[in-house]
């Protein structure tokens, strides 16, 4: 079998402009080997789905810097379930370390905090599409 | 990695019933490509003939993500359901690709749509293989037109897009003058021509110089077996402008194709160029295999020592394949 590319979703979703980040975590991704599909600003949570499908993505990750993870996490984590699908989400950017717990709990599967590397983006990244893979 | 536990046929059941999770999933296993990939064309393969195929090529930063994602638009308003395949380079270094086509065609979202970006990805041949079996899925379960979008750069690109029913391509003021127009392989495979954001200085002057070089080629006739002298169409695409004639224009070559006989001679020459690029890497499999057998690695000895050339030695290396 020829080798299998991981294929990432990167997003921003609503009216969140700050973009620096997740090119610079698009960039990231790519030199590690990945297939990034990078939908950019002010996304919704069923255009992220949709692409999600039709791209046939291994992860989606999103990117937050306006203090709305905590309302469009579990809202992001819904509707990929709510479309039946598996897929895990990363959620990075400005997340303060006492939002992570809610986040995982509500079912987002790992978050990249302020000031991780660019070897911890891949390694957290890896990590989350394996946790699906052992299921 | 992510395994599909589902089997290809299965899956091909439910795309063919228009669930699009299917229908992603098939084009993962067309772009892993093997045996498949291979099953997924099979399946596919009866159903098809009917998509009016689109090539929109160009060079990068010319518009082609913007003008692709004003067609599809355009398409789908006019109640045709599009599939959109958007090619974007692989890095050679790391394998890795950064697909942005999407963002381009933003407010598309839509069950009458389907839009994949597709990375060339490094191993030979993979893209000249897995863009023919992508468009033959979208064929197959129902879309009607399929817009495939390459970056104008490498015959193999040029060949995916020039090879479809309709071929368009993208320049823009200041891409060259009338001696770049001659010597680009990529403008001897349009069928339509935008000069796209036509509102920058110059755009007559691209208009001109693509005029010229039409003009040369009735002159010297090249275009004798295809009267259709490909219009040229100003567009802003990205605020819409011209882009309803763009697909005025390509509807009527369609029309053309079909009028002039000339679909048939064009869906020959692609498959035509698929089955070579099948045969090309069955064969290239089997010859590099020759090349690691004993008698292989000492033609490579002989070669190395000079007692022969490298082109007697693959001589001899065909010769014990073809036997």
């Amino acid at each position: 079998m020829a080798d299998k590319k991981i294929r990432i979703l990167l997003a921003k979703l609503g009216l969140d402009g700050h973009d620096r980040g997740i090119k610079i975590v698009a960039r990231i991704l790519r030199d590690a080997g990945m297939e990034v599909i990078y939908l950019g600003l002010r996304q919704t949570t069923g255009s992220i789905v949709a692409a999600a499908e039709e791209e046939d993505a291994d992860a989606i990750g999103l990117s937050m810097h306006n203090a709305g993870h905590l309302t469009l996490g579990p809202k992001m984590v819904d509707a990929i379930s709510g479309a039946g699908l598996d897929i895990p989400l990363v959620i990075g950017g400005i997340v303060p370390d006492e939002d992570v717990a809610d986040l995982l709990s509500s079912g987002v599967t790992s978050v990249i905090g302020p000031g991780a590397s660019a070897e911890e983006v891949v390694a957290i990244v890896n990590g989350a599409i394996a946790t699906r893979e052992r299921k | 990695m992510k395994s599909h536990g589902e089997p290809v046929h299965a899956l091909f059941e439910k795309a063919f019933a228009g669930e699009r999770r299917s229908i992603g999933q098939l084009l993962s296993v067309i772009e892993q490509g093997g045996d498949q990939a291979d099953s997924v064309t099979e399946m596919a393969h009866t159903f098809t003939g009917k998509a009016h195929i689109v090539g929109i090529t160009g060079a990068p930063g010319s518009g082609k993500s913007t003008l692709t994602g004003q067609l599809t638009r355009i398409s789908s308003e006019a109640g045709w359901k599009t599939a959109v395949l958007a090619v974007d380079p692989s890095s050679p270094l790391t394998g890795g690709a950064i697909l942005g086509d999407r963002i381009r065609m933003d407010d598309l979202a839509g069950e009458e749509t389907f839009i994949r970006s597709m990375a060339t990805r490094g191993h030979s041949g993979g893209l000249a293989l897995a863009v023919p079996a992508a468009i033959r899925l979208f064929d197959a379960v129902g879309y009607d037109p399929v817009i495939i979008e390459t970056v104008g750069v490498g015959q193999v690109e040029v060949d995916v897009a020039g090879t479809a029913d309709t071929t368009v391509v993208v320049v823009t003021p200041g891409w060259g003058d009338a001696v770049q127009a001659n010597k680009a392989g990529l403008l001897e495979v349009a069928d339509i021509f935008v000069v796209n954001k036509a509102d920058r200085p110059g755009a007559k002057d691209a208009r001109r110089d693509l005029e010229l070089m039409l003009d040369l080629g009735h002159i010297s006739g090249l275009n004798d077996q295809n009267e259709f002298r490909p219009p040229i169409i100003m567009t802003n695409a990205l605020h819409g402008e011209g882009t309803n004639e763009v697909w005025k224009n390509i509807k009527e070559h369609g029309e053309h194709l079909h009028s002039s006989g000339q679909l048939e001679q064009r869906q020959s020459n692609r498959i035509h160029l698929e089955i070579t690029n099948r045969l090309n890497r069955v064969i290239g499999e089997v010859a590099s295999s020759v090349l690691e057998t004993k008698a292989g690695r000492e033609l490579l000895k002989s070669v190395a020592s000079r007692e022969i050339s490298p082109s007697e030695a693959a001589k001899q290396l065909a010769a014990k394949v073809l036997k």
